[in-house]
């Protein structure tokens, strides 16, 4: 049988199967069943029983490597050491990651390791009987599409959030645990680089990459109390907070909440945008979002061009109201 | 203490990027400005040198096509020291391995103590390519970081996470990826635009580097474009005007059709 696909499982702050794993695993699942190859799951971590049985749900089989430096050091030098150790025992053919730092991280190591071709942030994966893997990917900020295949019959894959959704199989699959890392040729390993520590800072946690909803806000909120209003209407959507540039650099909020340029891309259902005036270096990261929604005063906006619904007025009195009307409903 | 700023030469993020009929991005199309997240790389390795009291030299590695000095005089008006560029026209097309290949065996003839990059380029955004070089030089990574202190056998940095940040640490020689909350890129004086007419930027080819225009490069890219084409055009746009109540009262009507709440 021809190389299998696997899906590399990232682990999250407390060593759950990070979401976009799932998505990760699903897709592959689906691309194995056209290819008529098999599906895998990896999972390096500290302790990877949890995970590895989460990852489970999504996979007929997964390997679980027991990585107990993974505990107190940067992960992905050591992820990659041990999955290149495991492909180079059963020789898959591709290998799919989340499009996350840490995802980013490991597929750059292993492209290195292996000598394999790296297609990243795939919004689309298909499968062509002669070319493999093909992969759709947005470029130039969404502004562009493209259809990408690898030129032999190995590769590695990043995948963005929001790709597809996330849906067990049919049946459980099987975990078995890796060889020992005994096994690792030392070739393969980076110095680890130790975590001193472990440091918690309030309004860090911004996993907007994944969000279906996000509100993000821009100059035009005002200040960091103006998000306030941005964080209630998120709730009340259900949704994340994002932010422009402009917002992060005067210190309104932390950086994780930054979509664009040199922040985050993202793709969710719906994209509320307050008090943006839409620079292409904000658009970039978020024009692929399904259904844009905006809020500014003013109407010459370059967001007016490319938002589904813009709203002319002023943030401070729309969004109240809107929360209003949303709670109503829920009510 | 010797650093080295990855740089990349990127199309302006104006609106008018676009590929050639080769697949290829179209660098005639929009004039070229350096990558971004890179002028972040560039002004932290800037400061960890100011902490320094001014000791450290700087140097701008780049692999781009010939016209790269002009974009990266910007990078020595800023204050880096010098450049080094590594142009072939058989690097045209290449894939994200061979860029890594060519910058690893372009660092292996520096000497230097510190790489730092930025967490991705604007133009293909995979944010690989620096992981790919730590692991084929064999450097201790630290990525995502969001501030960099340096001691002189040391870096230290605030690895952004979910939570906060994580604290990491590893001896020199070591690979650094920055994110944009290292602090913003300074503007080149006009003593800086001066000074970096006369500093020097190196040119190599694969040749100069030991490597075979067949091993990397647009030959051997392990990655094709089959077809590029513009994403479906978004409906017009619906505009609302009015007092606030009516506005809202839009919006939530728009977003109960569109299934969203």
């Amino acid at each position: 049988m021809p190389g299998a696909i696997w899906a590399i499982g990232e682990t999250g702050p407390d060593g759950e199967l990070a979401r976009i794993s799932r998505e990760v695993a699903t897709l592959v699942r689906g691309l194995a069943e056209v290819a008529g190859r098999e599906a895998a799951g990896v999972l390096v971590a500290a302790s990877p029983a949890a995970a590895a049985d989460e990852l489970a749900a999504f996979v007929p089989r997964v390997v679980a490597a027991d990585e107990p430096l993974a505990g107190g050091n940067a992960v992905a030098a050591l992820v990659a050491a041990r999955v290149a150790a495991l492909v180079a025992v059963e020789q898959p053919a591709y290998l799919v990651l989340g499009a996350t730092p840490d995802g980013r991280d490991v597929a750059g190591m292993l492209a290195a390791l292996l000598g394999w071709g790296v297609l990243v942030n795939a919004t689309e994966v298909g499968w062509d009987a002669a070319a493999g893997p093909t992969v759709g990917m947005s470029i130039f900020g969404g502004r562009q599409l493209t259809t990408s295949a690898f030129s032999g019959e190995r590769g590695i894959i990043t995948v963005r959030p929001n790709t597809v959704t996330a849906e067990p199989a049919a049946a459980r699959g099987s975990v078995e645990p890796a060889a020992a890392p005994a096994a690792v040729p030392t070739a393969h390993s980076l110095p680890a680089v130790p975590v001193l520590e472990r440091v918690a800072e309030a309004g860090a946690a911004a996993a907007i990459e994944d969000a279906r909803v996000i509100v993000a806000g821009g100059r035009g909120v005002g200040g960091p109390d103006g998000f306030g209003i941005v964080a209630e209407l998120a709730e009340a959507l259900g949704g994340a907070v994002g932010a422009t540039r402009a917002a992060v650099d005067a210190g309104w909020i932390p950086y994780g909440h930054q979509i664009g340029q040199t922040g985050k891309i993202v793709k969710p259902q719906l994209y509320v945008a307050l008090g943006i005036s839409g620079a292409i270096q904000h658009k970039v990261g978020m024009q692929t979002a399904e259904t844009i929604v905006a809020v500014n005063r003013d109407p010459d906006a370059p967001i007016a061009e490319f938002a589904d619904l813009f709203v002319v007025g002023d943030l401070f009195e729309v969004v109240p109201e809107v929360i209003a009307r949303l709670r109503a409903r829920s009510g | 203490m010797r650093i080295v700023v990855l740089l990349k030469p990127v199309p302006d993020t104006t609106g008018q990027e676009r590929l050639g009929p080769d697949l290829r991005v179209d660098r005639a199309a929009v004039p070229a400005v350096i990558n971004p997240n890179d002028e972040y790389a560039l002004e932290a390795a800037l400061r960890l040198m100011e902490a320094r009291g001014g000791d450290a030299a700087i140097t701008l590695l780049t692999m781009g096509p010939p016209a790269a000095p002009e974009t990266m005089r910007k990078g020595l008006a800023m204050g880096a020291h010098r450049g080094l560029l590594v142009t072939d026209p058989a690097l045209g097309g290449a894939c994200s391995l061979s860029t890594a290949r060519v910058l690893a065996a372009a660092l292996g003839s520096l000497e230097f103590d510190l790489v730092l990059a930025g967490v991705d380029t604007s133009d293909g955004r995979g944010g690989v390519v620096a992981a790919a070089i730590a692991s084929l030089c064999g450097l201790p990574y630290l990525s995502y970081a969001g501030q960099v202190e340096l001691t002189d056998t040391a870096v230290r940095v605030r690895r952004l996470s979910p939570r906060g940040y994580d604290l990491l640490e590893a001896p020199l020689p070591a690979m650094v990826v920055v994110t944009q909350t290292v602090g913003e890129p300074r503007y080149p004086s006009l003593k800086g635009i001066m000074a970096a007419r006369s500093k020097e930027i190196v040119t190599r080819s694969l040749a100069d580097l030991g490597l075979a225009a067949d091993g990397v490069g647009g030959a051997a890219a392990t990655t094709r474009v089959l077809e590029s084409r513009p994403p479906a055009s978004r409906a017009a746009t619906r505009v609302v005007r009015g007092p606030a109540p009516e506005a809202a009262e839009a919006v939530v009507a728009f977003l109960a059709e569109r299934r969203v709440i």
